[in-house]
């Protein structure tokens, strides 16, 4: 599977990840490059293997739906970019 | 001081031969002293350490001491520290003072162990060379010229050099035991789930796994026991009694199946790696252990499945980094995309952004079934190999890596060359297997790791091979020229 600098493009779209114009083509090769590497994985029958999400196959735990976590707003909100008022700034969202 | 065992060193503290303040004294000046050659290190924390060893020191007159108490160690800097800066080696948290304490931190924090600073690692974990940190490459202390391996390539150095006799390390392909190869000391990742996950910024959390650098066995072996154990705030730790890694060290090697895989000794083995591990395979023999040859025919198939899931699972992980709740923002967005996007891409480096744009890709609409499911049945493949192998011998041994540590840029712009360097060890982290390096030679001035790797929760039995055969040779105890003053 081969990527060119549009699909890179989409890509990054997708991530809402900036990758500058110029770089498009130098990612396009080394992505490509690690795709066509990745298809090695094609080389083997697959069929009626179950995907292995966890080496144990353990499942979720469940815990009582109690709340354990103290209030500290103020102690995450002091490492946030920009806050006002206890809330998250960001750029206008609705006109 | 700085060449003793941590048992030694507790020794030393308790009969009060020197103080914990003394001990942090020590390892303290070799930092100031030596890693302006190495850059190991991100952030210094002299007067938290200080402090530490002081109330460590207190301890030791009330009685209520551990193996690790006052004992000085070096924090890999993805692990959260509350108060400390945790930039995970990039400039997206540059700024990141993090608001609680990982795990693995408290716990070593309980035992009186004195973290010394943060050690610097390839972004986001993501490198095996340690060229993709923010804060520019680790060195190799046997060669400044060379990598130290990744991404726990500080820490590796660090321990390397002697800076600090313990350090702590992820791995999620190979990031502890391939630099703890390169560099010629003892690295353990033990099973997944063994060790907690909370507060260790993840990368791919299937594959993630926290452990130990040190000297030797025997030192691991103390800093893996404090580490580990049951956390119900991790998700996938596990609920099983922990193991006194100490009391398996001196076990009788007489009997002992070693598996020799065929498909890890092979083309693209450097001889002189090769032959270094053919030496060591042969002291074993000496001990009493049995060789015995195996296949583990899906190996070859570890790296791309690797390149499939942990990216696919980076991308969404590292979806958080958004530059709103906490972490950089780029100056004077238009709007919310745009501070998204240009905070992403000012934020992250090279090698994060191909594996988020590759994760995307093949998590994308279309692609599922072709990448991430046919990655996920390889996977168990791969893991039904080494189920089948440990119906057949207790530890698996191979080279750590393919050659010795390679020299910085050598592989920079070829990135599937670069994932090559983890071929033996990525297979492991698939499993959730635990593996360990032991160092166990050199070629020229360039140390050699043997890898071991153990059935499920057998991180004891490593520990104990690692150990015997530490106590029939010496490469452990090799220190690299130029940091020999105290």
């Amino acid at each position: 599977m081969s990527v060119d600098k549009e699909a890179v493009g989409r890509i990054a779209h997708l991530a809402r990840l900036g990758v500058e114009e110029t770089e498009h083509d130098n990612y396009a090769r080394n992505l490509s490059a690690i795709l066509s590497f990745v298809e090695q994985l094609d080389s083997v029958d697959t069929s009626g293997v179950a995907p292995m999400a966890h080496p144990l196959d353990a499942s979720q735990r469940l815990r009582p739906d109690e709340v354990t976590e103290t209030d500290r707003r103020e102690q995450f909100q002091a490492i946030a970019p920009r806050v006002e008022a206890g809330l998250y700034l960001v750029p206008k969202v609705i006109e | 001081m700085f060449q003793k065992t941590i048992s030694e060193l507790s020794a030393g503290l308790r009969s009060g031969e020197f103080s914990c303040e003394e001990l942090t004294e020590c390892f303290l000046a070799r930092v100031e002293r030596y890693d302006g050659q190495l850059n190991s290190l991100v952030t210094l924390t002299r007067d938290s350490a200080l402090a530490a060893a002081r109330a460590a020191d207190q301890r030791f007159k009330t009685g209520e001491v551990t193996p690790l108490t006052g004992i000085p160690y070096l924090h890999k800097d993805i692990f959260c520290t509350e108060g400390v800066r945790t930039s995970c080696g990039s400039r997206m948290l540059d700024n990141f003072i993090a608001p609680y304490d990982a795990t693995v931190t408290q716990k070593l924090k309980d035992a009186g162990a004195v973290m010394l600073g943060k050690t610097n690692m390839d972004e986001f974990a993501m490198g095996s060379s340690n060229e993709t940190s923010f804060y520019g490459p680790v060195r190799n202390p046997w060669d400044r010229e060379r990598v130290p391996g990744g991404s726990s390539g500080g820490s590796a150095a660090a321990v390397a050099a002697r800076l600090a006799p313990l350090a702590t390390g992820t791995d999620t392909g190979g990031s502890i035991r391939q630099p703890a190869a390169l560099c010629g000391v003892t690295g353990i990742k033990p099973t997944y789930g063994r060790v907690s996950r909370y507060g260790m910024i993840a990368f791919a959390s299937s594959l993630d796994q926290a452990g130990a650098f040190a000297a030797s066995a025997a030192d691991a072996a103390r800093l893996l026991q404090a580490m580990a154990g049951y956390d119900p705030r991790d998700s996938t730790s596990i609920d099983r009694p922990l193991e006194d890694y100490s009391a398996a060290l001196e076990e009788d090697l007489r009997g002992l199946k070693i598996g020799l895989p065929k498909e890890y000794f092979g083309a693209g083995l450097d001889t002189g790696v090769a032959d270094a591990v053919a030496a060591a395979v042969q002291s074993l023999t000496h001990l009493g252990a049995e060789v015995k040859d195996i296949s583990l025919p899906n190996a070859a198939l570890s790296v791309p499945a690797y390149y499939v899931v942990a990216p696919a699972e980076c991308s969404s992980n590292l979806s958080r980094m958004d530059g709103v709740r906490f972490g950089y923002r780029c100056d004077n967005p238009r709007d919310l995309e745009d501070l998204y996007v240009r905070s992403r891409g000012e934020g992250f480096g090279a090698e994060v952004k191909r594996r988020i744009l590759i994760g995307t890709y093949a998590l994308s609409a279309g692609y599922y079934d072709a990448y991430y499911l046919k990655a996920q049945q390889v996977r168990r493949l791969i893991r039904d190999d080494f189920v089948r192998a440990f119906s057949e011998v207790d530890v698996i041994l191979s080279p750590t890596a393919p050659a010795p540590a390679f020299r910085l840029g050598e592989k920079a712009d070829d990135p599937v060359t670069m994932y090559l360097s983890d071929i033996y060890t990525i297979a492991v982290n698939l499993a959730g297997l635990p593996g360990m390096s032991v160092p166990a030679g050199f070629v020229g001035n360039l140390p050699v790791g043997m890898q071991l790797i153990g059935n499920y929760f057998d991180e004891g039995r490593l520990l104990n091979v690692a150990h015997r055969y530490q106590q029939v040779s010496d490469w452990h105890r090799q220190l690299p020229v130029g940091f020999e003053a105290v």
